[in-house]
């Protein structure tokens, strides 16, 4: 990928982008596909996946079979690059030293950051998610409803590539015809939960990814896409044309060198890059965005890591795409005589209501699935299945202790092996050896299920990061301080979550591989854990109680965004990338166009 | 997401007994592993593990990260022991062929939290069933017959099982079976055995075959 160096870059820009994930992708995409001259500052190196990415590679050519270590928390082969839960030199602090208080913080430090890695889930919020205070009292309403953001859930998927089907399910928005990309049959196992999970009344259905399993339509969709931009469009098509779609190997989480997968590096940056509107500045790690006397933003002060260089860029617009927390540690870092406790702080929300996923898991041993006639379930790389909240009316009703709901993710097949392959089975053979556990793991291999719960995590005060009085990162930047607490409807979904995965285990004939949690709190996985890392910038109706508007503007700030998710003032069931995107997206037309009026 | 670590929560022994374990180990290795005299180990606290920022793409065998730290009368056990819980047979060789040893050998010479305390729990099993073999048969365990192995290790192979003189044994036998199979299952060979027939690119992915949904009563 052309890049350039801090020594190259312009002058002035129309808009510099902090970050290269989701958020900064869709945001450099549409304002430079849109002819606005734009600077990407990334914090971590330039990554290419064509090049990079371990497609065929077995666990037993990587360093202790593939296996997580701290360096490679997901594993050896994943895409993720000087990432993790921690990052060296670069630390956070915890307010509390409780277990149950601390927040956990993922940062990638790559070009594209985690979309190189992620799990490629692309679920719509639905009615309910953006309305959830009117509809049981709790957390914050967004000042947007499910139709303002369905066009751009729409353009999204296009553009991207998103498998599904429709099922016409309540708060679980469909697309609609022609969106979405075919979703590929279900595994065994998958098939099999759905058949024996009917009488739970669970919906099995196809999950919904950003995975093409098809070529993209690339005469059809950049039409739609960028009506009346002949440029956009003819990029947009070679772009899509370069993709290849899915040859059902390799996990996703490894990056796609066939670009099949929606990552930021082989979907947003290309096109954009191709427009001769986008530069990026790799290595860029920002520390603050600068103001004038008026308070208006004039640029972005960062430490370039490969020369230790403090450089500042000036932009007319500046968005902060650098993840939700990472964006509220330049704006608390942005301090002037103006904004004393940081840029666009008014309010003193800048911080405040951050959330992450519920998340619990259990695994089950079927029995009707062991010695299954061989046969080949590596399929999109990813899950193809998953269980829709399903019991709506009886939470409405008070009938659960809980107020929001969650979805079931499956891990289930014939997997490539890895470490656990084979291991732990005594419980099943007696402890054999020699030939004969030869044939056990033939046979149980593929008749292990998982089930993973990814829940509504509704915002608290107690939940909110600030800036650790004393501690810098190596770069002197001061760093984030967490603050934690998962509140009882959590908890108490994480338990229900338990019992639900030991009940459709049950109804597959199968047994728990450990015994369910019965308590709430020890279910719950940490906050952060589960790497949907939202809020802290939250948008509302009103200047008083949230940092942006419904347009991701600061309300003080009137050229400076937030396009991450920050803005999310609450965190549905449903992953947040797909909404980040969308939200970018629909951000970077309003900016354009206050732009065009000189309004910015 | 949450990362796959499929064996980072082993039933461990429960500290004392491991330590008791240890200590009437350590009291004789010197005596049963001869090539400790004269050779220095690399230790694999100095050792580095490979950064957050490897090359993926690059196939790897033990030894080209950190050093191999087993000793070769400690590999010979080791073989013995990795061929033992997988044997040869019809669908697939056995663990020593296809370089298990070294993938265990790179276990626990790893310079990553966790690995150490494998280390430990691995030598002093090494140790502990060459002593058993001496002990019974008067034999190193890489010497004994097939049916003396086994008398060994049927006592070992299964925790709740195990008299109480064998139990911290057994649970170094199941840390140990496990580290085996997922070094086993994991290469070309182990794979082609289990019955993993996927990671080839193919055109389009269809589901199960008629005779899997036949079985599962899905048709």
């Amino acid at each position: 990928m052309p890049l350039i160096t801090s020594s190259k870059t312009q002058p002035s820009y129309d808009v510099i982008v902090v970050g290269s994930g989701a958020a900064g992708g869709q945001t450099a995409y549409t304002c430079a596909m849109n002819g606005a001259k734009v600077l990407m500052l990334e914090a971590g190196r330039n990554y290419d996946p064509v090049a990079e990415t371990p497609m065929f590679q077995t666990n037993a050519q990587a360093p202790l079979g593939g296996t997580s270590t701290p360096d490679k928390p997901f594993g050896f082969h994943d895409a993720t690059i000087d990432g993790g839960w921690q990052v060296p030199g670069e630390p956070y602090t915890s307010a509390s030293d409780d277990p149950a208080r601390k927040f956990w913080w993922w940062r990638a430090r790559m070009l594209g950051g985690r979309t190189n890695h992620w799990g490629r889930i692309s679920l719509r919020n639905g009615q309910y998610d953006f309305k959830p205070k009117s509809r049981d009292g709790l957390g914050f309403d967004w000042p947007i409803d499910y139709k303002d953001v369905a066009p751009y859930y729409d353009k999204v998927e296009m553009l991207v590539g998103v498998y599904g089907t429709a099922e016409g399910l309540e708060n679980t928005p469909d697309s609609p015809p022609g969106v979405l990309q075919p979703a590929p049959a279900m595994r065994a196992g998958e098939q099999y939960a759905r058949a024996r999970g009917k009488k739970l009344g669970l919906p099995v259905v196809s999950i919904h990814r950003a995975v093409l399993s098809m070529k993209q339509d690339a005469v059809g969709i950049p039409p739609k896409l960028h009506p009346n931009n002949p440029k956009a469009q003819r990029i947009l098509a070679e772009s899509m044309r370069a993709r290849q779609a899915c040859f059902w190997a390799t996990p996703c989480g490894r990056g796609c060198s066939i670009k099949a997968n929606y990552q930021s590096t082989t979907v947003h940056l290309p096109p954009a890059l191709a427009t001769g509107n986008l530069d990026i500045v790799p290595n860029a790690m920002a520390r603050e965005v600068t103001t004038d006397a008026s308070g208006k933003a004039t640029g972005v002060i960062y430490i370039d890591k490969t020369t230790g260089q403090e450089n500042t860029v000036k932009g007319k617009v500046i968005v902060l795409a650098a993840s939700s927390a990472e964006s509220v540690r330049i704006m608390l870092n942005s301090k002037s005589a103006r904004f004393p406790n940081g840029i666009a702080n008014s309010s003193g929300k800048v911080g405040k209501y951050i959330m992450d996923t519920v998340g619990a898991s259990l695994q089950g041993h079927i029995p009707a699935l062991e010695n299954l006639p061989l046969h080949n379930e590596d399929g999109a790389g990813g899950g193809h299945t998953y269980v829709p909240w399903w019991l709506y009316k009886e939470q409405l009703a008070g009938k659960l202790g809980f107020a929001r709901g969650y979805h079931v993710e499956f891990e289930s097949g014939r997997r490539m092996p890895n470490l656990g392959t084979g291991a732990g089975l005594e419980a099943l053979t007696n402890g054999s050896y020699g030939r004969q556990f030869k044939e056990d793991a033939r046979r149980y291999y593929g008749s292990m299920i998982g089930f993973a719960g990814r829940g509504d995590m509704i915002p608290n005060d107690d939940s909110f990061c600030d800036l650790d009085p004393t501690v810098k990162d190596k770069w002197g930047i001061p760093v984030l301080r967490f603050h934690w607490k998962w509140s009882e409807h959590e908890t108490r979904q994480a338990k229900h979550m338990q019992d639900t995965f030991a009940s459709l285990i049950e109804a597959m004939g199968g047994t728990v591989r450990a015994k369910p949690q019965a308590d709430g709190a020890k279910a719950i996985e940490p906050g952060g854990k589960i790497i949907h890392e939202v809020g802290g910038t939250i948008m509302g109706a009103d200047p008083k109680t949230s940092v942006t508007n419904q347009w991701c503007q600061t309300w003080d700030v009137k050229n400076l965004f937030v396009t991450d998710g920050g803005p999310f003032c609450s965190n549905a069931d449903k992953n947040p990338t797909l909404t980040i995107m969308a939200l970018a997206w629909r951000a970077s037309d309003y900016l354009l166009d206050e732009m065009k009026k000189g309004n910015l | 997401m949450t990362p796959a670590d499929p064996i980072s929560n082993p039933a461990r022994m429960d500290r004392r007994d491991a330590i008791k374990w240890m200590m009437t180990a350590a009291a004789s290795a010197a005596l049963l592993d001869r090539d400790a005299f004269g050779a220095t180990p690399a230790d694999p606290k100095n050792a580095k593990g490979y950064g957050t920022d490897p090359d993926v793409v690059k196939v790897y065998k033990p030894g080209d990260v950190w050093p191999l730290t087993l000793t070769s009368a400690q590999r010979a056990t080791a073989a013995a022991l990795c061929d033992v819980i997988i044997p040869a047979d019809a669908k697939g060789p056995s663990a020593s062929t296809v370089n298990v040893p070294d993938f265990i050998d790179e276990w626990i010479s790893a310079p990553y939290p966790g690995h150490d305390d494998d280390r430990k729990v691995v030598l002093a099993g090494l140790t502990w069933i060459d002593q058993e073999a001496q002990k019974r048969f008067g034999n190193d365990f890489v010497n004994l017959i097939g049916r003396q192995k086994a008398a060994i290790c049927d006592d070992i192979c299964f925790v709740p099982k195990a008299k109480p003189e064998f139990r911290a044994a057994a649970q170094f036998f199941t840390r140990y079976r496990n580290l085996t199979a997922g070094g086993y299952y994991t290469t070309p060979e182990g794979m082609k055995d289990i019955g993993f027939t996927g990671n080839v690119a193919i055109e389009k992915f269809e589901g199960p075959p008629p005779e899997v949904l036949k079985k599962l009563g899905l048709v």
